[in-house]
């Protein structure tokens, strides 16, 4: 059978044409992926080996001087990263596999089905994110387990929507029409017009997401409530050094690193994927104007 | 028949008040293992363990307890709080005033800001103007507020000296001391808010500004600075305030962080240390305090664009 009556072809793969700032965010995500993967071989020091005094500076064999209890700055970045994008990561991919299932069940079912999922979820989504979880982790606590599931859940409340919205509206197109009335199951439906044709706004999503996991989470820890020690994100790692601000006057600037050169890791990474989620935006929106106007 | 509609979505709010207070109580008190073993430690005795939850009546079935938490929470009867065992109404008066202050001095600065820098982004998009705020605000938006806060401290409170790292105001202070105190909390606050709020002004100015009646004023030889304030405006009212009303809810999370920071004893802190030694009242009474302001703030942008977009009162 050809595919006159198929839904729109998928673009073929090409290298994408970034621009400067896109490259450098790759290269930024590359980088912070290279260092989770290799954590124990980059690190100098085990993450809780206390190995100086508090606050020391730079020197010593520690490139970035010691943290608030004595332990190696550089080492506990390293191990944190791994902390942070892991359970942010697996949050989000968490987020996605109940969301999208659960929003295209919905999206593709209507009725009755699809009020009763909606109505419930609209009752999570009336919480900011942020409140949700300081209740889920009261009720729960913060292992690292519970903190990506209530981190996922929460996210899953929004990518439901997006998920819904997306299959609504393309259950109603022309080619899905022309796939039903050919008999097609509704599974065959899903993998060959839902799935493709939601693949780029829900990828663009994910990115979105995975910023808001990572922002939640380093929030959470920040807070008290998320990583406990020994363990330490990027997020708890802030909270520890902050006390450190106030050597600034007899150490210098460099006394301040404990608890600014964490929170600017998370910036570098939150920074990168917004800049490749605005981009592939724009480039989206450029495809449909595109389509529009020629 | 508009009457109608709003007061319809009063109810809705209502309605949606009721849910969240439903999952408030299902995550605190029906889901949690044993508050009693929480509150007492490992080191509780049976009796210790029974004799506490009969006089915190945890020893009753759950649903009996929501609807009298319910009912003590409409007329304003709290419970004690775990930890102090003082009403916790009387803890939460005190910091209701700070909390809304700090708040409300945020949305005084961001909204007028976010708003007019978006108009004027808006005039010229592509300009220079645009191009940079627009970049501009995907660094701000990836900042976490306390990146922000750990920087402005470190600049005007230690190394200029200017201003206190931490916010306490106290009953007797002049309102020279509160600005004072506040400065560092509120930019930080602001600046948590403003970018999200500037870049969807300018998209909801931009979206009317594609409208064939725009297109006709252009047409006409209307400058493009007179299309925007009488033409695009007030047609993209509605949707700005509507977008004020989703930021000015994330100020609500903002918050959270910005007084744990500037150690500020408002509603947010209090919250805080209540999930941190799972004082479970006080999480509670806490949680109901921004979520109604969460819900308000949804609803008056309802009602607002309703009151804004006539389509929208005859929906089909």
């Amino acid at each position: 059978m050809t595919d006159v009556t198929a839904a729109p072809p998928v673009q073929k793969f090409q290298l994408p044409e970034l621009g400067f700032l896109g490259w450098m965010s790759v290269a930024i995500l590359v980088f912070w992926t290279f260092v989770c993967l290799f954590a124990p071989w980059l690190a100098p020091y085990p993450e809780s080996e206390i190995i100086a005094s508090g606050s020391a500076p730079p020197g010593n064999g520690m490139a970035l001087g010691a943290d608030y209890l004595g332990r190696d700055l550089l080492s506990r970045l390293i191990y944190g990263a791994r902390l942070t994008l892991g359970l942010a990561l697996a949050a989000t991919v968490f987020a996605f596999v109940f969301g999208v299932v659960l929003g295209f069940v919905a999206g593709i079912s209507g009725g009755k089905v699809d009020d009763v999922m909606s109505r419930i979820n609209d009752a999570f989504v009336s919480f900011p994110s942020i409140m949700l979880a300081l209740i889920l982790v009261s009720a729960f606590g913060s292992t690292l387990w519970l903190l990506v599931t209530t981190i996922g859940f929460i996210e899953a409340t929004r990518v439901y929507r997006i998920a819904r919205s997306l299959a609504q509206n393309i259950m109603v197109m022309d080619f899905v029409e022309v796939s039903r009335a050919r008999g097609e199951s509704i599974w065959w439906i899903l993998r060959h017009d839902i799935l493709p044709n939601s693949f780029v706004p829900l990828s663009t999503d994910f990115g979105l997401r995975f910023t808001y996991s990572i922002l939640l989470l380093s929030s959470l820890s920040f807070l008290g409530l998320g990583v406990q020690p020994p363990f330490a994100d990027w997020g708890s790692m802030v909270k520890e050094n902050m006390s450190a601000l106030n050597y600034v006057l007899f150490y210098g600037l460099s006394a301040a690193l404990g608890p600014v050169l964490p929170a600017i890791c998370i910036f570098t990474v939150t920074l990168a994927n917004n800049l490749l989620v605005d981009w592939n935006l724009s480039r989206s929106q450029k495809d449909i104007s595109g389509e529009l106007i020629g | 028949m508009l009457g109608q509609l709003i007061l319809r979505r009063l109810g809705l709010g209502v309605v949606t008040l009721f849910v969240v207070s439903l999952i408030v109580f299902a995550g605190t008190e029906i889901l949690p293992g044993d508050v009693a073993q929480a509150v007492l430690g490992q080191g509780a005795t049976a009796e210790t363990l029974a004799a506490y939850r009969a006089e915190m009546n945890l020893d009753r079935p759950a649903y009996e307890r929501y609807f009298e938490w319910l009912i003590g929470l409409v007329t304003g009867d709290l419970g004690n709080s775990l930890a102090t065992q003082r009403p916790v109404s009387d803890i939460i008066a005190p910091r209701l005033p700070k909390t809304l202050m700090l708040g409300g001095f945020a949305a005084l600065i961001s909204v007028p800001l976010a708003v007019g820098l978006g108009l004027y982004a808006a005039m010229r998009p592509g300009g220079w103007f645009d191009r940079s705020i627009t970049t501009g605000s995907i660094a701000i938006v990836s900042a976490p507020e306390f990146l922000v806060a750990t920087v402005l401290v470190l600049a005007f409170a230690i190394q200029l000296n200017i201003l206190p790292s931490i916010a306490r105001i106290s009953p007797g202070d002049s309102f020279g001391d509160v600005l004072v105190a506040l400065t560092l909390p509120v930019i930080t606050l602001t600046a948590a808010v403003l970018a999200p709020m500037m870049r969807m002004t300018r998209s909801a100015i931009l979206n009317v500004l594609s409208h064939p009646s725009i297109e006709m004023a252009i047409l006409k030889g209307v400058p493009r600075s007179t299309i925007i304030l009488k033409h695009a405006l007030p047609n993209a009212i509605a949707p700005i305030i509507n977008v004020i009303a989703v930021n000015l809810a994330y100020i609500i999370g903002g918050v959270l962080v910005v007084e744990t920071i500037f150690s500020y004893s408002g509603v947010a802190k209090l919250m805080v240390d209540g999930v941190a030694s799972r004082d479970i009242p006080v999480v509670q009474a806490c949680a109901m305090f921004f979520c109604a302001i969460y819900v308000l703030f949804n609803l008056m942008a309802d009602v607002v664009s309703i009151l804004a977009n006539p389509r929208l009162r005859h929906r089909k």
